[in-house]
């Protein structure tokens, strides 16, 4: 049995694998949300200018 | 990804979490956050300037995601008494579903994170006041007071008290005195809030070794804090309107409940023995909560009716 899960590493059963697919959604999700966020509030406090600073 | 040692599992061999998005949220106790969105938003709106609908959402939501922080900090140091109390067996850490050094991690990640994204999007005055509230509740309330003394949660109510505060100074960068009024009514609202409760549930606070007034200064005590308490709070509940911050329509409000809470805090006071004594705790107990949630909802209405004129005119 040991050298069976050597060879195969860690098994997840399936409810492992469905939450941890569940939790990589989540992040996903928050870290496009982040995103969105952070540029709509950088539009509102550089304003127009965001596009028009010296090189 | 994310190991949690679990008791089935085989010796030296880390067991992979199946915890769910949904225990991660449940670490920030959404129900306590969304109290603290509610009296921010208050605190927000109560500006004399005009805020940006983004950077207000964003600085809400940061608010927001510093008191989820607070809560999962919470859960991460509690989480021994929180096994043994009925109310807070099922949290995701006594249910084993996140390990304690998972919440800890993340609650340090979120406060780190909500701090600073309050700094860049509003001000460094909200920024410090939210960094100030989150190590309130986490150090001086969860690490220090509710463990040593009956008065943790008249103290630790700062804690709860502040983000009208945190959200005032988001909009305008300073502290008013309708900031603090608002600080106030919830500071003063928080004892006869939990001790009603605790009343009821002082058996479970007595095994927990949590030493909640009705353990240690005993019930009848309680009983009369919990009656000066809702005296004061219903002086203070007027106070928006007195200030002429509030309306007409508050100031009524505001009797109507603040006699409605003293009566009921009386009924506590009276009835002492049997169910019914349970019964009545859990009576101002249940209506604690509609009370401050009508003040502050009767506070936001007025503020967006009087910019929704403003703006239409």
């Amino acid at each position: 049995m040991d050298a069976d899960r050597d060879s195969k590493g860690v098994v997840l059963t399936p409810e492992q694998i469905k939450s941890r697919r569940q939790r990589n959604i989540a992040i996903g999700l928050a870290v496009g949300f982040l995103v969105l966020l952070f540029y709509a509030v950088t539009i509102v406090k550089v304003g127009p200018g965001v596009l028009n600073r010296p090189l | 990804m994310t190991f949690v040692e679990q008791s089935g599992s085989l010796p030296g061999i880390a067991a992979i979490s199946a915890a769910s998005p949904r225990d991660y949220i449940a670490l920030l106790k959404p129900r306590v956050m969304s109290l603290v969105i509610f009296t921010a938003f208050t605190g927000l709106l109560l500006a004399p300037q005009h805020v940006n609908a983004v950077i207000g959402f964003a600085s809400l939501l940061a608010i927001a995601v510093g008191a989820g922080a607070s809560g999962a900090l919470n859960m991460w140091y509690d989480a021994d008494i929180d096994a043994v109390m009925r109310r807070t067996c099922r949290r995701p850490i006594p249910a084993g579903k996140v390990a304690g050094r998972e919440a800890l991690a993340f609650g340090l990640t979120l406060a780190i994170f909500a701090v600073l994204t309050l700094g860049l999007v509003a001000n460094l005055l909200a920024a410090a006041l939210l960094a100030f509230t989150i190590f309130f509740y986490v150090v001086i309330y969860t690490m220090w007071l509710k463990r040593s003394t009956p008065q943790n949660i008249v103290i630790g109510g700062a804690a709860g008290a502040l983000p009208p505060i945190v959200g005032y100074a988001a909009a305008t960068g300073e502290v008013s005195l309708a900031a603090l009024v608002l600080f106030a009514i919830i500071f003063v609202w928080t004892p006869p809030h939990f001790w009603a409760l605790a009343l009821v549930r002082s058996a479970e606070y007595g095994r927990a070794g949590v030493p909640m007034m009705p353990n240690v200064k005993g019930a009848d005590r309680t009983r009369l804090e919990i009656l000066i308490y809702s005296l004061v709070l219903a002086l203070l509940g007027g106070l928006p309107f007195v200030l002429g911050f509030a309306s007409l329509v508050y100031g009524c409000l505001s009797a109507v409940l603040g006699t409605i809470f003293i009566g009921l805090a009386l009924r506590v006071y009276r009835v002492r023995d049997g169910d019914s004594a349970n019964k009545c705790a859990m009576r101002l107990f249940g209506f604690s909560i509609l009370y401050l949630f009508l003040l502050f909802a009767e506070l936001l209405s007025e503020r967006v009716l009087a910019l929704a004129t403003g703006f239409l005119r």
